[in-house]
């Protein structure tokens, strides 16, 4: 009787690790997007069957060992210095898929000549900037995306506009150049959002594929660790405060039908 | 290289982007200053024609790490600057050197500190030899003395880069940057270097490959970098020591110098020859790896050693560690871009003859 | 055998080339050589210079202070370089457009008239070829007649190749003029 039972169970597989990463525990803290972004682009490199031909470029921070999740080349860049050095890869192989992966401190401020110069060069490479308007490996000191107001080690009375300045916009920033193909801001805070990402990864994978050029994907991210709250907290505050500073969507996209 | 091979005529700066060129190396990137900005401008007329690629980076910062990128692809990658410059890319040098990247730099030094001038200078040999960035690192530096030399040093750095998966250094100045003199095009070595166990080539049908300097256990991983690197250094000190001597067999007194100086030496020796005095050259070739137990021998019953530095001093101190007590060291130096003429130097070793 | 020249004049009038083209000229007859031009902020101020070594043996440094021949093409640079000349040595100067005799002790001062046989040789921009003729019929061990004209197509500049025939009547032109002086 039992065995009866049980040839009736079948096993219906319909969430998995992408084939595209290593069976490695991450790192990240809980509630970190960092986790959700590898698996996005993880599972593209499933779909698109890039993996083989895909080389990583981590940055320095808190993805500085992004290249250890994926079955692909990986390879590290001085801090800021991602968009050079993928640009140096991308020369050499012009048939592969190069992606930069930076952090806020690493892209927009250390990085800020790599990342306006690149993307002014309309190198054929895919960036994906993920904005979580803190330092989080450094343990939360103020980035240039920290919102006014934001408490962080180095802005411990919040950040003062009148002092240090106002967070920056990488997006609009980038959309002030000729040479950029696709400009796009997402945010991974819910399942809606997430999904969205995926696409905009995804487009920003194919454009590059198609030697289309620039393609700049902003993902806004919780770092619950580093703003000191609760990841339901934290995504909360994607939602609530970042997003009205950073405000989502694609900010440009030269192959949308007109 | 045939004995007929014809000379041509060409600046020296020139002639390290013909010999990058010859080597193979078909990436360039860099940031114009001067006195090599005929370095990048030859590239980027010439490595279009090979079907390579010159690209003018943002900054010295970006250019290294261009380079960075490039090589850890598997091709040869070159970059050039000058004192300043070279500054910035010690960054770049550092992180190569950590992921063990092989990649040539051009320094063609000019005076300092700070923004100084654009005359030729030897001030960075400290910055050079000492590593010019943090941490434990060493990479060989070639002393070119000559246009001929820029280009044959040039050939020879890549080889050296390929084959120890090292950063190594052309430390030129501004004088022979822009000096002409014949030339003779150097051939290619014909040496290969299999770089498929590490170079960033796509995961395909094998696993991944990182090139990455990030190891975050002191014990079981950066310890363990560190040794293999320091194991290297000191193959690296065993095997590709190079100097030169000239007419030091019966010397009463050694001149020591390098690159541009030691040129200056050589005409010393023959004028000092002429006036029945009996002075010969040492030059080190590699200021890294130093020929220290070379000189020792050829100091060794010398009445005095004198070094001639475009700088305040700072290879003497080699020279010193080589020597030791055996002779008395003599420095004489010229900054800011000048030059030591023949004459002041004749003029300083007949002083110790009388 | 180790001379030391200096060519000196305003940008544009082809200092630097004349002293590549002696250069070439006396590298493919067996010479050692080096030339070095004055580089960087000084090329913008509208004077230039290059330094010449033409030797039977290797060249210590390429940078001339103490010429034992100067070739002076404007009034600026015989104020520059006149007085750096060694004693016994030789200074051509531009007539042309310098009016002053210079007065030189213990240097022999050859005047050329540069522009002028430039001109009724086809073109004032052949100045510098003048100079240099008149240069090596002065001082043969430098470099022949044959040895220049044989080394300007390698050294005149793609863009310029029609002047060859002109840079050439220039040359002769500048030789002449020392060579026999009496047919003036």
């Amino acid at each position: 009787m039992s065995n009866s039972v049980l040839t009736k169970v079948r096993e219906k597989l319909v969430y998995s690790r992408p084939d595209s990463m290593y069976p490695r525990k991450m790192h990240y803290c809980a509630g970190c997007g960092h986790g959700v972004v590898h698996k996005l682009l993880g599972e593209l490199m499933d779909e698109l069957g890039i993996a083989e031909k895909t080389i990583l470029v981590a940055p320095v921070g808190c993805a500085v060992l992004a290249f250890f999740y994926f079955r692909a080349d990986g390879c590290e860049a001085a801090h800021g210095r991602v968009p050079a050095v993928a640009t140096g890869i991308k020369r050499v192989h012009p048939d592969h898929v190069v992606i930069g992966y930076q952090g806020d401190g690493d892209l927009l401020a250390i990085g800020t000549a790599e990342t306006i110069h690149a993307a002014n060069r309309g190198e054929n490479i895919t960036v994906i900037f993920v904005n979580n308007a803190i330092y989080g490996m450094t343990g939360g000191q103020m980035a240039p995306t920290s919102l006014v107001g934001q408490k962080t080690k180095t802005s411990p009375y919040g950040r003062k506009a009148e002092d240090v300045g106002y967070p920056i916009r990488a997006c609009e920033l980038l959309n002030t150049l000729e040479a950029p193909y696709y400009i796009e801001r997402t945010s991974v805070h819910d399942v809606k959002n997430v999904l969205k990402t995926k696409r905009a990864l995804k487009k920003g994978l194919m454009n590059q594929i198609e030697k289309r050029g620039y393609s700049f994907i902003e993902v806004l991210s919780a770092c619950p660790t580093g703003w000191g709250v609760t990841p339901k907290a934290a995504n909360l505050w994607v939602a609530e405060n970042m997003a009205s500073v950073y405000p989502l969507g694609v900010v440009r996209d030269k192959g949308a039908k007109a | 290289m045939t004995a007929t091979a014809e000379k041509i005529l060409m600046k020296g700066n020139e002639a390290i982007g013909e010999a990058a060129v010859i080597a193979g190396c078909r990436y360039f990137f860099g940031y114009p200053i001067t006195p090599q900005n005929e370095v990048p401008a030859y590239m980027a007329m010439r490595l279009p024609q090979v079907g390579g690629t010159f690209l003018q980076a943002e900054s010295e910062l970006a250019a290294i790490n261009m380079v960075f990128g490039a090589a850890a692809a598997g091709a040869r990658a070159m970059t050039s600057s000058s004192s300043p410059g070279i500054s910035l890319k010690q960054e770049g040098i550092s992180y190569l050197s950590g992921a063990e990247l092989p990649a040539v730099v051009v320094n063609m030094m000019r005076g300092g500190p700070g923004l100084g001038n654009i005359a030729g200078s030897q001030g960075d040999y400290f910055q050079s030899t000492r590593g010019g960035g943090h941490g434990d690192y060493r990479h060989i530096v070639l002393a070119p003395a000559s246009v001929q030399e820029l280009a044959d040093l040039t050939l020879l750095a890549f080889d050296l880069a390929d084959q120890y998966r090292i950063v190594v250094l052309v430390l030129g100045d501004g004088y022979l940057g822009q000096m002409s003199e014949p030339l003779v095009l150097p051939q290619p070595s014909g040496k290969q270097f299999d770089k498929s166990g590490w170079a960033l080539t796509g995961a395909k049908v094998r696993e991944q490959h990182l090139v990455y300097s990030l190891l975050l256990s002191p014990e079981d991983a950066l310890e363990k970098l560190n040794l293999r690197l320091q194991e290297k250094y000191r193959v690296i000190e065993k095997n590709e020591t190079r100097h030169e001597t000239y007419n030091t067999e019966d010397a009463e007194y050694l001149l020591v110098g390098f690159g541009m100086c030691a040129r200056i030496l050589r005409g010393a020796v023959v004028s000092l020859a002429r006036a029945g005095v009996k002075a010969g050259l040492f030059r080190p070739i590699t200021l890294w790896p130093f020929p220290y137990r070379e000189l020792a021998a050829a100091a060794r019953g010398r009445k005095k050693i004198l070094v001639v530095e475009m700088n305040a001093g700072q290879m003497v101190e080699d020279v010193r560690l080589a020597v030791a007590d055996s002779s008395p060291v003599d420095f004489y130096g010229r900054m800011g871009g000048m030059i030591p003429e023949v004459e002041a130097i004749v003029e300083r070793v007949r002083g110790y003859v009388e | 055998m180790m001379t030391r020249l200096i060519f000196a004049g305003y940008g544009g009038q082809g200092v630097i080339l004349a002293g590549k083209l002696l250069a070439v000229a006396a590298m493919k007859s067996g010479k050692c050589v080096s030339h070095i031009p004055s580089y960087g902020v000084e090329m913008r101020g509208g004077t230039a210079n290059c330094s010449v070594v033409v030797a039977d043996e290797e060249i210590p440094s390429p940078l001339v202070f103490s010429p034992d021949i100067v070739c002076i093409f404007n009034e600026p640079s015989l104020i520059k370089f006149g007085p750096i000349v060694r004693k016994g040595g030789l200074l051509f100067f531009n007539t042309s457009l310098i009016d002053a005799e210079p007065n030189v002790p213990g240097v022999t001062c050859i005047p050329v008239p540069a522009n002028t046989l430039a001109e009724e040789a086809g073109s004032y921009q052949t100045a510098n070829m003048v100079m240099v003729g008149a240069l090596v019929a002065r001082v043969p061990e430098l470099a022949s007649l044959s040895a220049l004209i044989a080394a300007l197509p390698s050294t005149v500049s793609a863009r310029k190749k029609d002047l060859l025939q002109l840079n050439e009547k220039a040359l002769k032109s500048g030789f002449d003029l020392i060579q026999a002086p009496v047919s003036r």
